[in-house]
């Protein structure tokens, strides 16, 4: 049992329970969504971009407890960050997810340091399958952020209103008979 | 409640053939509780495999060595087999496929791309699986035909009342399932491939649910077309069966070309052997059509009506139990069903609970389960699906009933 209590740590359940910063943004500079045909799990991020850094991000959609507050946590974490430091973010959090083999006790303090809260989802390594809920947001929050740079590139002067980001398909569809 | 008294079932007997049932998850003993995604297999399926591999290893049709005249006559036998257990009158109308979507796909595309016309309607019930949905889709948009939708009733069955709502001058199709994957009805597909015949609509079932519980007599049933897969009958992955009324398969064009299903070839043209041979091109799966063979030879030596007896007797089990749960729910019919029972638990998503009773050695499925429109139909995006087989236990319905209590507890919806 204690496999289940790795995965659905205090913090996840908490985060699922009460999502931060849950709601669309109003006037977004990126938003995309993330939809795991598998089960349904589908969740929209909207991005405020400005000076290369998230300035806001709200997230909304319906899914497992492992999607939710991993969105939750993501927005919380990156809020503030540039988007390099977003990307870094993700590439260590699915390091962790997949269970991707840590260097050392130093770079493992290491990694923890820069995950934060993050770290609560190391327990979805032993259920491979959960790594695409676990995922999710973060591919939604990265198609958001392409969608802002793209929207900065294509036109200063555009008039309000945002395009909705491609669907963000993770990894492959699996759906079995 | 029944008071006739139940057939016995030697269960323990039983689970010694499966050797998988040996299988330790996560340092507890199995319960494979997800029989209706795939089945597991018996010893006689695996040696008989085994044996073709080892022993007779060759291609069919007819090579002029004495192994591959083995292979063929083996291959051939088994088609035989098939034949007479679903009450087929003739071994030409069963064609081997890698499965009931493949099967279901063949029939759309030669039948459907054949026969269908521009406004033709194609009936595709509401709990459909996506394998009997989407093949049509493919012919319709290319073709011009059109969709129409027959409704389930709130029991979660097919009303035959309601498919002479649907069905019209226009159908020329009707695709139901015997058995639904989702919710366990057992369709009267009878009554409405009498209607359909009215019609002069032709019936596509979806068999693949039906075979490992149910007798199946198609030609009793009255089903134009029946498909099925070897692995939900405790056979092996990549074989399966289309069940074709024999005058129609002879009228239907080719569906892949290449060596065996053809009459002769020049450069330029080709002409096409007759069914079945016609819609087996290339190497077949040999040595999974043997496994077929072997078991349906294997549940044949079983009394099929004590094991559905026992199977019922769980899942009727597992309903109850489930339901005396506060904030589980569970779907679907409670009689003129087999097999299966899905439920939603209140405040915890399907995916969840499905991951607690993983950590305890459970395996049930979580999701859409393929019917995406029956989802929606029920109001919901996923649910869990119990799904058993004549192997599982008390001790599997325990098992699933403490996962979902744990799950509960973890989650706070006490």
């Amino acid at each position: 049992m204690s496999e289940l209590d790795d995965l659905y740590q205090t913090l996840i359940l908490e985060h699922n329970r009460s999502p931060r910063n849950f709601r669309d943004l109003a006037h977004p500079t990126g938003r995309a969504e993330g939809r795991n045909p598998l089960c349904g799990d589908a969740f929209a991020v909207s991005v405020r971009v400005a000076d290369g850094a998230i300035t806001d991000i709200g997230f909304s959609g319906q899914g497992c407890a492992i999607s939710k507050a991993s969105a939750s946590m993501m927005t919380t974490a990156v809020r503030g960050k540039t988007l390099a430091e977003a990307r870094e973010l993700f590439n260590r959090f699915h390091g962790v997810v997949t269970g991707k083999p840590v260097g050392d006790d130093a770079e493992r303090a290491s990694v923890r340091r820069v995950l934060g809260c993050l770290s609560a989802f190391s327990g979805v390594a032993a259920f491979p399958i959960r790594v695409k809920c676990a995922t999710l947001a973060w591919h939604a929050l990265l198609a958001a952020l392409a969608n802002a740079q793209a929207r900065d590139q294509n036109s200063e002067a555009s008039s309000g209103g945002v395009a909705a980001g491609p669907r963000n398909h993770d990894e492959g569809d699996d759906a079995v008979r | 409640m029944s008071l006739q008294t139940e057939p016995a079932w030697d269960v323990e007997s039983v689970r010694r053939d499966f050797p998988m049932l040996e299988r330790q998850i996560r340092g507890r003993a199995i319960a494979y509780l997800d029989n209706a995604a795939t089945a597991l297999k018996p010893a006689p399926v695996l040696q008989a495999m085994a044996e073709y591999y080892e022993t007779y290893s060759a291609n069919v049709a007819r090579g002029v060595h004495l192994a591959s005249q083995e292979a063929t006559s083996r291959f051939e036998a088994v088609r035989e087999q098939v034949a007479r257990w679903i009450g087929a009158a003739d071994p030409a109308e069963v064609v081997f496929t890698s499965g009931t979507t493949s099967a279901l796909n063949l029939v759309a595309q030669s039948f459907g791309g054949s026969r269908l016309g521009s406004g033709d309607e194609i009936v595709i019930s509401e709990m459909e699986h996506h394998s009997n949905i989407v093949p049509w889709h493919l012919v319709a948009e290319r073709i011009g035909a059109t969709i129409r939708r027959l409704p389930i009733t709130e029991a979660g069955t097919i009303d035959p009342a309601q498919a002479r709502l649907v069905i019209g001058p226009r159908t020329r199709i009707i695709a139901i399932c015997h058995v639904s994957n989702v919710l366990g009805t057992i369709v009267p597909v009878r009554e409405i491939a009498r209607i359909a015949r009215e019609h002069g609509a032709v019936t596509v079932v979806d068999g693949a649910q039906a075979v490992p519980h149910l007798d199946v007599d198609v030609t009793e049933l009255g089903a134009d077309f029946y498909a099925f897969s070897g692995h939900k009958l405790f056979g092996p992955t990549g074989i399966g069966v289309l069940y074709g009324r024999r005058d129609l398969l002879e009228a239907m064009p080719p569906w892949q070309g290449g060596g065996g299903m053809i009459a002769s070839v020049e450069i330029e043209r080709s002409t096409y052997a007759p069914p079945p041979a016609r819609f087996e091109a290339g190497t077949p799966p040999i040595a999974e059509a043997i496994g077929l063979g072997a078991a349906v030879a294997y549940v044949s030596q079983w009394d099929r009506r004590a094991a559905r007896a026992h199977e019922d007797r769980l899942v009727n089990l597992a309903t109850a139990r489930l339901e005396a749960i506060p904030g589980v729910r569970c779907h679907g019919p409670r009689s003129d069903r087999t097999g299966l029972v899905t439920f939603t638990v209140d405040g915890i998503h399907p995916h969840d609970v499905g991951t607690a009773l993983d950590a305890i050695g459970v395996a049930v499925r979580a999701g859409h389960h393929c019917a995406q429109p029956l989802m929606a139909r029920l109001g919901v995006t996923a649910t869990v699906r119990a799904s058993f087989a004549p192997y599982n236990t008390e001790a599997d319905v325990d098992a699933l009933i403490a996962g979902v209590e744990r799950a509960r507890v973890l989650f706070g919806v006490r």
